[in-house]
């Protein structure tokens, strides 16, 4: 990185060379490092392969358009590796569908929240309570998943949750979203506990993205007069906007890959049902709790949903990165 | 002056009043201002408010947690099995063991090789491969973690594994290490990119090779930063449940082997406790919660800490 | 341009009647008050009065925490005139002129105390918007700092946060016009205010600054960034618009104070024995011609002649 160590000689000049020991020692560590560097690609590279070898056999079970389109889950019980003998059924729709709409769910509501958050720490809040209020709102991040899920399940749904949806269901029960009955656990219950999970990475990359905006460029547009607001939306947000959209991403990225509290709150059934109140699955969620029931077979199925999370997350994060790349990494460990 | 000052605006009829200088007044305010002080002043009330909102969860299960969880944590809590979950006298005692022998395997995997992989990319690392290293290693953090189990799962656990060892803690280790490598390299990263060009220069006017100016000079200059990455990396493993589902399976005894028999964790612990319909189970699942909020809590308090220190120094 | 003729028409009305709150004092009363306790501004005395003031201020401090950055400044700002601050880096020229149209209070601990008032009215009351003040009161800023829109709406955008209801396209011709601008750009409205030259950016931000309409344009060191020829050319075109603005520019260059200015007020560091603060302070203001030729203090001879600061 640094401009200094490129000048570093790699050859020192003839007549004064060095002790063997070192000339053997420095082009070794080096030849270390970058092996361990290469280790991402070698680590990226097994996962795929793995996982899709285990997957392989389903897929030409079902076709991978039937997989993908097909509405029913039923494991099989068969031992061979050979698709011709599986038993099974592998339609992994209604759980595509449940992480797309809990995923969704969590970026709509987040993603205001977020920007509202990371323009009143960058703008708005005193300077000496800025760090306090973004330890605060990443302390979220530190909160592990299950805890989330169990606070989710045991506190919000029964305490707030199921008397917003009882009322949401009699208020608006004809709108084909709001549909009862209503049990509690359901698609809006996990995309609102997602929506808080995500929150802390939506904010501080947001943050960040607005943090690098020319202060000379406000101070023109405060000087013509704008009011604070108008400076925010009309000069910070129209030059911050791939960045936001990044950040949206990556968040939406963590919303598809969260396991546990979905599992605890989507209500763990394989159908699915246009409103969002009904009970679901998402593909993580399914993973995890059927893994434990599941037969040679079954773990192959599995294994199939895993490769088409892996492949949804790949795009979404791919996209992300490039559009968060410009601006420079994003610091802050709720963004790692 | 004072003879505007005191009216309100509203007692002011435009264009009536001016300055002692003939001038229109600055509180007569023109046109659309006064609608866009009142936007103004709503979208801040706004912003504000938001604030307090994203602050509230955080404050209802910091209260929830802690309230339900010290009146399942004692002594018995940390020394005993939970053989089932109905039973009144029980603890966490094997997740425990468990989680500590799954981390600690985890941290000697993770830490070394993301330290070795941000030395590459800071001192080594130039061109096409390490923008590459770089952009994968960010959309690492990005896998979800339950496809980091499939994959462990698939390599050393299912009858098709190529290195066949069972559910075991270093299956789990080996998928807690890969979400945290990751994390590491790119906060060690971060950190080694602070050290001043002129410390290495230094190192190197005093002869050293590179190697060694790496390792004596630069380590030791970024260490206060890398402890902080490292125990960030370690707070979000720790925390981790779906892999363990799908590698260390669980259980309910101390197991004290490392590369064979299921290993039980404290998430995994919670996690089976909180689903089952038995009201001592739920509340140790509560207990556990409670610890493992704690234990990530004072790694990232600890970390920031450290962090601040390293900041200061630099 | 409405706004700007109107105060035109109406500026030769004298001040009025004893009730109105005595801002613009007689030229006695304004120098019979202050001296005795401003040692720094005893030429307060000798200099010609300013008859017709946009600014007048009195004792204004401006402080960062309890650090005193311009302290006890009182000094009017003539109408319809070029202003020029000259003084040594850090002695607090920017920050005054900062105060003049409240972009200070963007900085987190600043605060001012004592009397600014424009046309009577004090800048800092506690009931007067910000915004307002800097509708009034235009800046340029010392790096050229166009918005990444095209060339028309980076004029249009102050005309349009107004809710400007006429002629968009005229205003903003007639605004690149004024800058001497238009003829260069009027084929690429469209494209980048970044792809200009600094010297077309930096009129371009004046532009952008004058289609407001204010009443004042407040320049910081606007030519710092630019090379020689672009400088003159911002040079003439202050000329030009002093006929409608009143004009207030910081700059750190003597010459450029000497060509465009009709008064300069110059600043200097007082350093404090006891605890170290530097405290800028104004130590005289006068006609231009009498700052460069004849000026009543020592250190002002001394800055101007080249042998301090």
């Amino acid at each position: 990185m640094s401009v200094i160590t490129d000048q570093q000689p790699q050859d020192p000049p003839p007549g004064l060379r060095s002790r063997t020991r070192r000339r053997v020692a420095d082009p070794a560590f080096r030849w270390f490092v970058t092996l361990t560097g290469t280790s991402v690609f070698i680590i990226l590279a097994a996962m795929v392969v793995r996982t899709t070898t285990e997957a392989w056999p389903i897929f030409q079970h079902q076709g991978f358009f039937g997989f993908l389109t097909g509405d029913r889950w039923v494991s099989g019980g068969s031992r061979s590796d050979d698709p011709a003998d599986f038993t099974g059924v592998y339609g992994a729709w209604p759980f595509i569908y449940g992480t797309m709409v809990t995923a969704l769910i969590a970026i709509v509501l987040a993603l205001p929240l977020a920007l509202c958050i990371a323009f009143y720490i960058n703008q708005l809040a005193p300077r000496r309570l800025r760090k306090p209020l973004s330890y605060t709102v990443e302390m979220l991040a530190a909160v592990p998943s299950i805890v989330f899920g169990m606070w989710g399940l045991f506190w919000l749904v029964p305490n707030v949750l199921r008397p917003f949806f009882t009322w949401l269901e009699s208020w608006a029960g004809g709108f084909f979203l709001f549909e009862g009955p209503v049990f509690g656990p359901g698609y809006l219950a996990a995309g609102i506990v997602l929506a808080i999970m995500i929150l802390p990475i939506i904010t501080a990359i947001v943050r960040e993205v607005i943090a690098v905006n020319p202060l000379d460029q406000q101070n023109a547009a405060y000087a013509l007069g704008a009011t604070r607001f108008e400076v925010m939306r009309k000069v910070i947000l129209p030059s911050s906007f791939s960045g936001i959209v990044g950040a949206s991403m990556l968040g939406l990225g963590r919303a598809v890959g969260e396991t546990i509290a979905v599992m605890m709150l989507i209500g763990s059934t394989k159908s699915w049902d246009s409103s969002l109140l009904q009970r679901g699955d998402s593909m993580a969620a399914l993973i995890a709790s059927l893994f434990k029931e599941a037969t040679p077979e079954g773990v192959r199925g599995l294994m199939a949903i895993g490769v088409a999370l892996f492949l949804f997350t790949m795009v979404i994060n791919v996209a992300a990165r490039l559009l968060v790349w410009r601006i420079g990494r994003v610091a802050g460990d709720a963004a790692v | 002056m004072s003879a505007t000052s005191d009216l309100k605006p509203a007692e002011r009829g435009a264009g009536e009043r001016t300055t002692p200088t003939g001038h229109r007044p600055l509180r007569e305010t023109q046109g659309n201002a006064a609608r866009r002080a009142v936007a103004n002043r709503v979208a801040l009330t706004v912003l504000t408010v938001a604030m307090v909102v994203a602050v509230i969860p955080l404050v209802l299960i910091l209260f929830k947690v802690a309230s339900e969880g010290l009146a399942a944590v004692g002594w018995n809590f940390f020394t005993l099995d939970e053989p089932t979950y109905r039973v009144e006298e029980a603890g966490y005692r094997a997740g425990f063991v468990g989680t500590a022998y799954i981390m600690v395997g985890a941290i000697l995997m993770a830490i070394p090789l993301g330290l070795a992989t941000a030395i590459y990319l800071v001192e080594y690392g130039r061109g096409r491969l390490a923008s590459f290293v770089r952009f994968f290693t960010d959309v690492m953090t990005g896998i979800p973690s339950i496809f980091v189990g499939l994959f462990v799962y698939g390599l050393l656990i299912s009858s098709g594994a190529i290195f066949h060892t069972g559910f075991s803690a270093f299956a789990a280790s080996l998928a807690i290490a890969i979400i945290m490598l990751p994390i590491v390299t790119r906060s060690s990263e971060e950190m080694l990119k602070l050290v001043p060009d002129e410390w290495r220069n230094a190192s190197y006017a005093l002869g050293a090779s590179k190697s060694r100016t790496v390792l004596t000079t630069v380590l030791p200059a970024a260490a206060p930063g890398l402890a902080t990455g490292s125990m960030l990396a370690v707070a979000r493993g720790v925390g981790e449940t779906a892999p363990l589902i799908l590698t260390a399976l669980g259980s309910r005894y101390l197991v004290t082997t490392y590369f064979s028999d299921a290993q039980g964790a404290v998430p995994l612990q919670i996690h089976s406790g909180a689903m089952q319909p038995f009201e001592a189970g739920v509340e140790r699942a509560w207990g556990g919660a409670l610890s493992l909020f704690v234990i990530v809590l004072l790694l990232v308090v600890a970390a920031r800490f450290v962090g601040s220190r390293a900041n200061k120094l630099g | 341009m409405t706004a700007s003729s109107t105060q035109t028409a109406e500026r030769p009305a004298p001040p009025t009647g004893p009730g109105a709150g005595g801002t613009t004092d007689d030229p006695a009363a304004a120098a019979g008050t202050p001296p005795e306790e401003h040692t720094a501004t005893q030429s307060a005395e000798e200099q010609e009065p300013v008859q017709d003031a946009v600014f007048d201020l009195r004792d204004v401090s401006v402080r960062y925490g309890s650090f005193v950055a311009v302290g006890d400044i009182t000094m009017k700002v003539p109408r319809h005139q070029v202003t020029a601050f000259i003084g040594p880096s850090g002695c607090g020229k920017s920050t005054l002129l900062r105060c003049l149209n409240r972009m200070n209070d963007l900085v987190p601990g600043a605060s001012v105390s004592g009397e600014l008032i424009y046309n009577g009215e004090n800048v800092h009351a506690a009931d007067v918007d910000p915004a307002e003040v800097r509708r009034r009161i235009g800046m340029v800023f010392q790096k050229p700092n166009p918005f990444p829109k095209s060339i028309y709406d980076n004029v249009a955008f102050g005309p349009r946060l107004n809710g400007f209801s006429g002629d968009l396209d005229s205003l903003v011709q007639q605004s690149l016009e004024q800058v001497g601008l238009w003829s260069e750009v009027k084929d690429k409205l469209k494209e980048s205010g970044h792809a200009l030259s600094g010297g077309q950016q930096q009129r371009l931000c004046i532009a952008r600054a004058i289609a407001v309409e204010p009443d004042v344009l407040l320049m910081d060191e606007p030519c710092s960034a630019l090379d020689p020829i672009a400088t003159l050319k911002i040079e003439d075109l202050i000329h030009q618009l002093k006929s409608t603005y009143s004009i207030v520019i910081v700059t750190h260059n003597m010459q450029q104070a000497a060509r465009v200015s009709d008064r300069t007020a110059f600043f200097s560091v007082n350093i404090d024995d006891h605890q170290g603060m530097r405290t800028g302070r104004l130590v005289e203001y006068d006609r231009t011609t009498k700052i460069f030729n004849n000026p009543a203090q020592q250190r002002t001879e001394d800055y101007v002649t080249g042998r301090f600061g």
